[in-house]
Order: C-alpha cells, then sequence, then structure tokens
C-alpha cells in the first residue's frame, strides 16, 4: 500500500518535470518559427521589381536611355528631373514629358477610347510614337501586343536602394522609395535620448528606494511607481501630444512640437518602472555581510553603495537596463503620436522623427498582402530585432565580465 | 447538465444568427457611417456587422470572401481590379455618400484662401513660408495623414495631381491628432473630413480655377462648387448580391440618406 503511495508520487512528479519540459521546448520552437516566419518574408522584398506590380515604364523606341534608379523615376514622376540630359539621355526636344493612364484624354479624344479600352495598347503605342521626349507608367496588360514603344527592365529592388536609401515613399507611384536610414536612425535617436533620461533617474530613485528611503516612504513609492507601468501606452500618447509637445514647443520656441525630445520623454517616463524595480531587486540582494564589512572597515553609507553595492548588483542593473532599453526600442504607439513621424533623417533630437515600430503599425494594415510594401515592413522588424539581439549580447559580455571581476 | 443545454442552446441560436448577418469591412473613413447605418437597420431587423480596418483591408476581404461588403474611401486600384479579374470576380460599386476634405490652419494664420497649385506647392515642398502666400513671416509645417489611409490617396490624386508629399512631411495617425496638432502649432496646415471641421482650427477657402474662392460647407459640396469631394463606396460581389440588396436600398432610402447627413458627409440622393 505504502509502495503504490509513493509510486503514484514519483509519477506525478515526473509528468510536471516532462510538460515543464515540453513547454520549455514549445516556446523555444515558436520564437524560431517566429524570427524564420519575419526573415522568409522580409527577403521576398529583394526579388520584387523596382516598379509597381502590374505596371512598367515605356519611352520611345528611338529613346537610348537603358536604366533608371528608383529616385530618379521619383523625381521624373514628381517633375522634380525636367530634361533628358540631367538623366545622362541624348532625346530630341530634351524635354521630359510624364504620361499616366489618366493623362491620356489629353492626348488622345476620350470619345475614341472603346467601352473595354480594347483598343488602349495602340492609343499609348500611338502617343509614345508621337512625342519622342515621352516616357510613360501603364498597366503591363496594355504592352503585350503591338506595342511599339520600349519598355525599360529597371531590375528587382536591391540592397544597395534599401539600406541606403534616404527617402521613404512606400505608396510612391510609379516606384515604391524604401529608403531605411531616416526611421532607422529615427529608432536609434530617440531611444538613446530616452535611454540618457531614464538611467540617471531610474537609478537614483532605485538605489534610494533600496538604501536610503525609511520603510513607510517605501512603503508608498513602490506601488506608485508599478503603478507607472500598468497604464496603456495609449494614454502615455495622449498626454504627451496633449502636455509634452506643447510644452517643448514653448521651451525650445520651436515651429514644431512633435519632435524626437517628445518622444524621449515619454518613453523615458515609460521605462523607468522597469529600470527601478529590477535595479532595486538587484541592490537588495547584495548579502548584509558585505555591507556590514564595508561600515565595519570605516567606509560611510556613500562610500558603501558605490564601492560595494553597486558593483555587487552591476548585473542586475544592466539588465534592468537593457529591458528598458528594449522597452523603448520597441514602444509603438505612445510614439506614433507624439513624434511627428516624419521620414525625415534627424540631426537633433528637436526635429520631428519616424521610428521602426510606428512605421510598421501605422502602415501594415493598408499594405496589400504579399506586395513590396509589406514585405518592406517585415525587413524593417527584422531590422528592429536585429538591432534588440546586438544590444542583448552587448550587455550579456559587459556583465559576465564585470561578474568575473568582481568574483 | 441543464445549465449546458441552455448553454448550447444560446450558442447555436447565436451562431445561427450570426450567419444569416451581412459583413461590412474596410475604411475607416466610412466606418462610423457604417456603423450608424447599421444600428437603424438592426431596429428593422437586419443584421449587419461593421469592422474597420482600412480600404485596402476591406478589399483584400471581399477578394478571399471574408466579407459580403467591402467599405472604402477611394476607387479600386488597378493592381486590385487585376487581381478580381484574376480571381474570375465581378464586382459592384455603389455610392452611398461624398465626403469634402477641408484644409484647415490655426486659427491666428492670416491666410484664408490658396489655389490648388499653391496648395500643391505647399504640400510637395516648393513653398515653404507663409510669406509666400500672403501670410506673416513663419515657416509652413506641413501635417498629413499616414500613407495606410484613403484621405491620404484622395488628397495626393485630387489635389497634388499625383505628386508626392515631401518628405518632411508629419504624418498623424487619426484625424483627431491632426486637429489636436494644428491646434497647438502655429505655421500648421492639414486637410481633414468635413465631418470632423470644428472652430479649434480654421477652414481655408479654395479655389481650383484661380478667381473663385470657396469655403468647405455642406451646401458648397452638394451643389458642386467646393471642389475636394470624394465619393464613400461600398463594393460588392455580384453573386452576393441578393442577400446585400435589401440593406443597400435601406442605405439608398431617405432613412438611410438622412443618417448619412447627420454623421456629417453628403448624401447621394
Amino acid at each position: 500500500m505504502k509502495k503504490m503511495f509513493r509510486g503514484k508520487k514519483y509519477f506525478i512528479e515526473a509528468l510536471w518535470e516532462g510538460l515543464l519540459k515540453i513547454s520549455g521546448s514549445v516556446t523555444s520552437i515558436i520564437i524560431i518559427l517566429i524570427v524564420l516566419f519575419l526573415f522568409s518574408e522580409g527577403m521576398g522584398l529583394f526579388k520584387k521589381n523596382v516598379i509597381e506590380e502590374g505596371y512598367v515604364i515605356a519611352v520611345n523606341k528611338n529613346n537610348p536611355i537603358k536604366d533608371l534608379t528608383p529616385q530618379q523615376i521619383k523625381d521624373v514622376f514628381d517633375v522634380k528631373i525636367e530634361t533628358w540630359k540631367e538623366l545622362g539621355a541624348d532625346v530630341s526636344g530634351n524635354q521630359i514629358v510624364v504620361l499616366r493612364l489618366d493623362d491620356i484624354p489629353n492626348y488622345f479624344p476620350e470619345e475614341e477610347i472603346a467601352e473595354d479600352m480594347s483598343n488602349l495598347p495602340q492609343i499609348i503605342s500611338q502617343i509614345l510614337d508621337d512625342n519622342p521626349g515621352m516616357i510613360a507608367f501603364v498597366p503591363k496588360d496594355f504592352t503585350q501586343t503591338n506595342f511599339t514603344g520600349k519598355i525599360l527592365d529597371l531590375g528587382n529592388i536591391n540592397f544597395k536602394d534599401f539600406f541606403g536609401g534616404k527617402e521613404w515613399f512606400p505608396t510612391a507611384q510609379p516606384a515604391h522609395q524604401f529608403g531605411v536610414i531616416p526611421i532607422v536612425m529615427g529608432t536609434l535617436w530617440v531611444s538613446l535620448g530616452a535611454i540618457l533620461i531614464a538611467l540617471p533617474f531610474g537609478l537614483a530613485v532605485a538605489i534610494y528606494s533600496a538604501e536610503l528611503a525609511s520603510k513607510a516612504v517605501h512603503k508608498v513609492l513602490k506601488p506608485i511607481i508599478e503603478l507607472l507601468a500598468g497604464i496603456p501606452s495609449v494614454v502615455y500618447g495622449f498626454f504627451g501630444l496633449v502636455v509634452i509637445v506643447p510644452l517643448i514647443q514653448k521651451t525650445f520656441n520651436l515651429d514644431v512640437g512633435e519632435t524626437g525630445l517628445a518622444g524621449s520623454i515619454v518613453l523615458a517616463i515609460m521605462a523607468l518602472p522597469t529600470i527601478i524595480t529590477i535595479a532595486e531587486d538587484a541592490l537588495r540582494s547584495t548579502p548584509r555581510a558585505m555591507k556590514e564589512a564595508s561600515l565595519a572597515l570605516g567606509a560611510n553609507k556613500w562610500q558603501t553603495i558605490v564601492k560595494v553595492t553597486i558593483p555587487y548588483s552591476i548585473s542586475g542593473i544592466t539588465a534592468g537596463v537593457v529591458l528598458g532599453i528594449g522597452r523603448a526600442i520597441g514602444e509603438t504607439m505612445a510614439v506614433l503620436m507624439v513624434t511627428g513621424n516624419a521620414a525625415v533623417i534627424p540631426h537633433t533630437l528637436l526635429e520631428p522623427v519616424r521610428t521602426i515600430p510606428a512605421t510598421i503599425a501605422a502602415e501594415l494594415g493598408e499594405a496589400p498582402k504579399g506586395g513590396a510594401h509589406y514585405e518592406a515592413l517585415f525587413v524593417l522588424g527584422c531590422i528592429l530585432f536585429v538591432i534588440t539581439l546586438l544590444i542583448n549580447l552587448t550587455v550579456e559580455y559587459i556583465s559576465y565580465r564585470n561578474k568575473n571581476k568582481v568574483a | 447538465m441543464r445549465r449546458s443545454i441552455i448553454t448550447f442552446c444560446l450558442l447555436s441560436l447565436f451562431i445561427g444568427l450570426e450567419a444569416y448577418a451581412q459583413k461590412v469591412k474596410g475604411s475607416d473613413s466610412v466606418l462610423p457611417l457604417s456603423q450608424k447605418l447599421a444600428e437603424a437597420y438592426a431596429k428593422k431587423g437586419g443584421r449587419v456587422t461593421v469592422t474597420g480596418g482600412g480600404s485596402g483591408v476591406g478589399i483584400a476581404a471581399l477578394l478571399d470572401g471574408s466579407t459580403d461588403i467591402a467599405q472604402s474611401s477611394r476607387k479600386t486600384k488597378f493592381s486590385e481590379k487585376a487581381k478580381l479579374v484574376a480571381k474570375k470576380r465581378q464586382v459592384k460599386e455603389l455610392a452611398i455618400a461624398m465626403d469634402a476634405l477641408a484644409v484647415v490652419v490655426h486659427p491666428d494664420n492670416k491666410v484664408s484662401q490658396l489655389t490648388r497649385q499653391q496648395l500643391e506647392d505647399i504640400f510637395t515642398g516648393k513653398i515653404t513660408n507663409w510669406k509666400q502666400v500672403g501670410g506673416e513671416d513663419r515657416r509652413i509645417i506641413v501635417y498629413s495623414r499616414e500613407t495606410s489611409s484613403g484621405t491620404y490617396e484622395f488628397f495626393k490624386e485630387q489635389v497634388l495631381k499625383n505628386k508626392n508629399y515631401k518628405a518632411s512631411v508629419l504624418s498623424m495617425p487619426a484625424t483627431g491628432a491632426i486637429i489636436q496638432s494644428i491646434k497647438q502649432t502655429k505655421g500648421a496646415i492639414g486637410y481633414v473630413g468635413l465631418a470632423y471641421l470644428n472652430k479649434e482650427v480654421k477652414a481655408i477657402k479654395v479655389s481650383y480655377d484661380g478667381k473663385n474662392f470657396v469655403a468647405p460647407t455642406l451646401e458648397a459640396s452638394k451643389n458642386g462648387t467646393y471642389p475636394i469631394v470624394r465619393p464613400l463606396l461600398y463594393y460588392y460581389d455580384i453573386r452576393k448580391s441578393k442577400a446585400v440588396t435589401p440593406f443597400l436600398n435601406f442605405v439608398l432610402s431617405k432613412e438611410g440618406q438622412k443618417i448619412v447627413s447627420n454623421v456629417g458627409y453628403i448624401p447621394v440622393k
């Protein structure tokens, strides 16, 4: 009887152990799958054509031009580049004339276009033949039969245009502009600003509350800080837009208040509870004996904190900082509301910036699934993932070194 | 036991009702209107569920058959039409209301009228100071909606003649945020739907011919003198037209169109 009982107990323990093992491995597998999914979706972008799907760029058959960059195409269609000479081509007349489908009635009487648009291919061919300086952006279907113009083969989106591009116009026609520099820079600026603000405050509060505060003060302080962590990020964003943005505008006498600094301040407030709680726990974990030994040797309270407590708990403090940075870099809603989201490369924190999470959140809903824009947003996700991974690795390394030093 | 039977009955009833409900999905600009219409329609015994997500999301849902009606604040793009043709879907378009876009500035701004060309130059970055259009010496701060918004596309097509916005445009996630920002930024300019216009911002009179400047009012957009007007559309599969017709008839009825003007849009009938 007793033996059987023991067997049952053993069985339950084994069951628990198995369950824990399974949940651990399932979680790891899911994380790996998510990362794989992220990268496989993102890499599809570099197999996509520069021109919007289903469309082509065509020119007159005598036009010598062979290749155009996405940037040049955008400038041509925005009428910023007006002559063929600027593109390095010798075309009679030199002037660039842009043709979109909507412009066709300007060249051809609308009554003569068939109801089902079946004669459009001939019409487009004819207009292109008549205008040597014309560049046309037309659906591919209209260039399949009897097309006399020259269709430009512009190739796929390449790494250089993506990672070296300075303009983010994901829905621009005819060519998407996926330049990530302004967005990556914006993310780094805002996060760096946030951590510079949050770190001193967070550490100061953590040290005060772990080492100096009386029990009564600690009892009040702790729940208040934990309450900060429970406020939804949209509320922080709204608070930022209505209070911090006008404040920054007035203080620095700016034209716009929606700046990187506003984002940094909001993020700093949001990262504070994480940094404070984890750093405080780390500080508290310093063995009493070590502190007492320091005090017994004649060191005062301040010297004990700086020379004993902080070095001992440095790995815990860095963990708090990492989690704080992680929250700052990945935070979406609050930043979306206060940074202005202008995709220009920021030179100071007092300019509007656009961050990676804000871009993904704002644009993914409308990006056609499987399209270039959709995949570009996944690549942004990959970049974000790599940035956080790098930060984590750096901090792991630092705390590992520090641990060895203390030991 | 008894409780589980009751739950089961309620659940099956719920699922049964849900199966008959028409689903409307898509543009966030049309969302408030569709919701009001669905509420009124429910009082008459019909069931319609409405969700947002953006015009593109609605049309994508129509493509894979997860919605009956796609609501949209823009016409279908060529790429979307091509996908519909590829899937052999015949889709019908129905205009349920019109929406006017108002160009708004800070209430203290002295400029009160602009031509289309001036608007284009401001939004594409050729004009950067208010003194170039007759205002005081102040930098122009341009606010816009996010690229995902139907309003963004519409303004780009209609006012900017398909040119791109300048890169330094501040994009806001919602119309409410644009109003809030313009209210607190002296050199600001932006655009909002007519329904969102209030006293905290000043609406600009717009002219397309350079002579007649028209203020964005319900009247002016109804009689066609105000130029920046777009249709709000429903798209549905022809094969499902029998199922959706009662709701569409209600939308176009006198009662439905009254709701349209109550929400702040312009009736089509």
